[in-house]
């Protein structure tokens, strides 16, 4: 695991960071820091505003108010060049891979390679079979996207998120719809590019098991608000009713199992809706 | 009394709503128009970008184009004849086939084919790639989409349209040419040469192609930005599909009154 120095200036913090749909507010001031060398996950429910948190990173979206920083910079303030200047320092792995369905799985990951760089296709070659041994798959260099299965293709997504050596890699629900096996692979994988790399990482899961295993810090989110975070030993000991509810999936606690409604006994016998 | 006079104000706020949507829509296909043209270096840096999909739109249009081409100078070669025989100037058709091909039948029902052959993928293949997340993360990636995507499918199509234009008219005529020439027996060298008298390049020609040049920008700036803008759903990309092709169908119509209007006012 990374060791984190105190002093270092983390590579990303959120400062008191708000965010609306419109009226609806889904973050309601949110503080989370990333040290360089760390993994570290945001957990939350679904719909509770985690994948926002992703995409305020990656400047994809605007905070209504609050500080979004990456390696010193405020994201929301970039524009044009600056902010795509950023994300080529800047992975993500999509919920599905989001690979490039009419190029083979070779061409997916020398993407990025042959957008940014002018290196000669011989060396492009071998970085791209470097990445792709890294993750496994560089038997499957020729194969079309649509002939992976989806753990195959999330695997590909990595190696081209990582294709550019990146400071920082986000993931979006990297355990989605995968089978244990092909779980653990990517598990282990976020934490050995991370480490091998020099990078840092955010993700974004609701996976509590896998995570505990490889992350070194993790932050709860619910209702656009930071409830729990520490570290994986601490949130096993942590007595908040909300972890516990989280890590042993209880259907009732802090988050309520029935949506609000009125009591049923007001509506049985032909009370309005 | 009370409720009618809800209902029409109702009527007329529904109107009033579709009248600002639309001129909304509008607005926001010209910004995008303005984004496509301002992203589109790429698409003459690196040409074999739009090479590719000059072959996708274009090339692959080639058999709709040139048999549908082929029957409709059939039809009018048939029609005209019909008609001219009436008055005893049968020898004009090579001039009637030639004229109502390169002034209006080849630019509009070419650009017709093309905006259910070619703009409905083009919408199609774009509103997948955002269903599919592929376009942003190209954005996150830190390639403009519109710059990657947008453009490279905006120049094939405009580029293909005049082309395959031309090729639906050249069709049509020979079609013309095999049913009245050949099968009835006009006289081959009045179709000609009745045809070669008639047809002015500078003017028959030139303004059939820029009609299709027209058309062609007007149909694959639709078709992309109906791809771009559709809901990244599987309902809202059949959505967008179908709006492609009815919106060109009616702007190609429309806009080919406006110009002939201002083309061949005699």
């Amino acid at each position: 695991m990374a060791t984190v120095a105190e002093h270092d200036a983390p590579l990303v913090s959120l400062r008191d960071v708000r965010f609306a749909y419109g009226e609806r507010p889904v973050l309601r001031g949110i503080d989370l820091s990333v040290h360089r060398g760390q993994v570290v996950a945001i957990m939350g429910g679904s719909g509770c505003g985690k994948t926002t948190l992703l995409r305020l990173i990656g400047g994809q979206l605007k905070a209504t108010a609050g500080v979004v920083e990456v390696d010193g910079r405020d994201v929301g303030t970039l524009r044009g060049v600056d902010l795509y200047a950023m994300r080529r320092r800047m992975g993500m792995l999509f919920q599905f891979g989001a690979l490039f369905t009419d190029m083979s799985v070779f061409d997916n990951v020398a993407f990025p390679l042959r957008e940014h760089t002018d290196l000669p296709s011989s060396m492009i070659r071998d970085l791209v079979l470097m990445k792709l041994q890294a993750v496994g798959l560089r038997g499957a260099a020729a194969l079309r996207p649509g002939e992976l299965s989806g753990g195959m293709a999330r695997r590909v997504a990595l190696a081209r998120a990582v294709a550019l050596d990146p400071m920082l890699i986000l993931y979006d629900e990297p355990f989605a719809g995968l089978d244990p096996i092909s779980l653990g692979i990517i598990g282990k994988l976020i934490r050995r590019l991370n480490d091998a790399l020099g990078a840092s990482s955010v993700m974004v899961t609701h996976d509590v098991h896998e995570s505990l295993e490889i992350v070194d810090y993790i932050y709860f989110v619910s209702e656009g608000r930071i409830v729990a975070q520490g570290t994986p030993d601490e949130i096993r000991a942590s007595t908040d009713p909300f972890v516990h509810q989280f890590v042993h999936a209880e259907a009732d606690g802090p988050v309520p199992f029935h949506y609000p409604a009125p009591p049923i006994d007001s509506l049985l016998g032909g009370g309005a809706l | 009394m009370n409720g009618l006079f809800c209902g029409v104000l109702a009527g007329l706020r529904h109107i009033g709503k579709l009248t600002i949507d639309g001129i909304w829509r509008l607005g926001f296909i010209t910004r995008f128009m303005v984004a496509v043209l301002l992203a589109s270096g790429q698409s003459l840096t690196r040409l074999h970008l739009t090479i590719r999909e000059l072959y996708f739109s274009g090339v692959l249009s080639l058999l709709i184009i040139t048999v549908s081409g082929l029957f409709v100078g059939l039809v009018l070669g048939l029609q005209g004849y019909d008609i001219l025989q009436r008055y005893g100037s049968a020898d004009a058709v090579g001039v009637m086939v030639a004229l109502s091909l390169l002034r209006e039948l080849g630019p509009v029902i070419a650009a017709l084919l093309f905006a259910s052959r070619a703009g409905s993928a083009i919408t199609a293949e774009i509103g997948l790639m955002k269903a599919t997340e592929q376009l942003k993360a190209m954005d996150m990636m830190a390639v403009n989409p519109i710059a990657r995507v947008v453009a490279p499918r905006f120049w094939g199509g405009v580029l293909s349209m005049p082309l395959l234009a031309a090729l639906f008219s050249a069709m049509g005529i020979f079609g013309g040419w095999l049913i009245t020439v050949v099968v009835i027996g006009v006289d081959d060298g009045a179709f000609w040469s009745q045809m070669q008298a008639a047809v002015e390049f500078d003017y028959d020609v030139l303004n059939g192609v820029i009609k299709s040049f027209v058309f062609g920008t007007v149909v694959s700036l639709i078709a992309v930005f109906e791809g771009y803008d559709c809901d990244p759903t599987a309902e809202g990309v059949s959505r967008a599909i179908t709006r492609t092709v009815v919106t060109s169908a009616l702007a190609i119509l429309a806009l080919d009154f406006v110009l002939t209007s201002f083309m061949f006012r005699g």
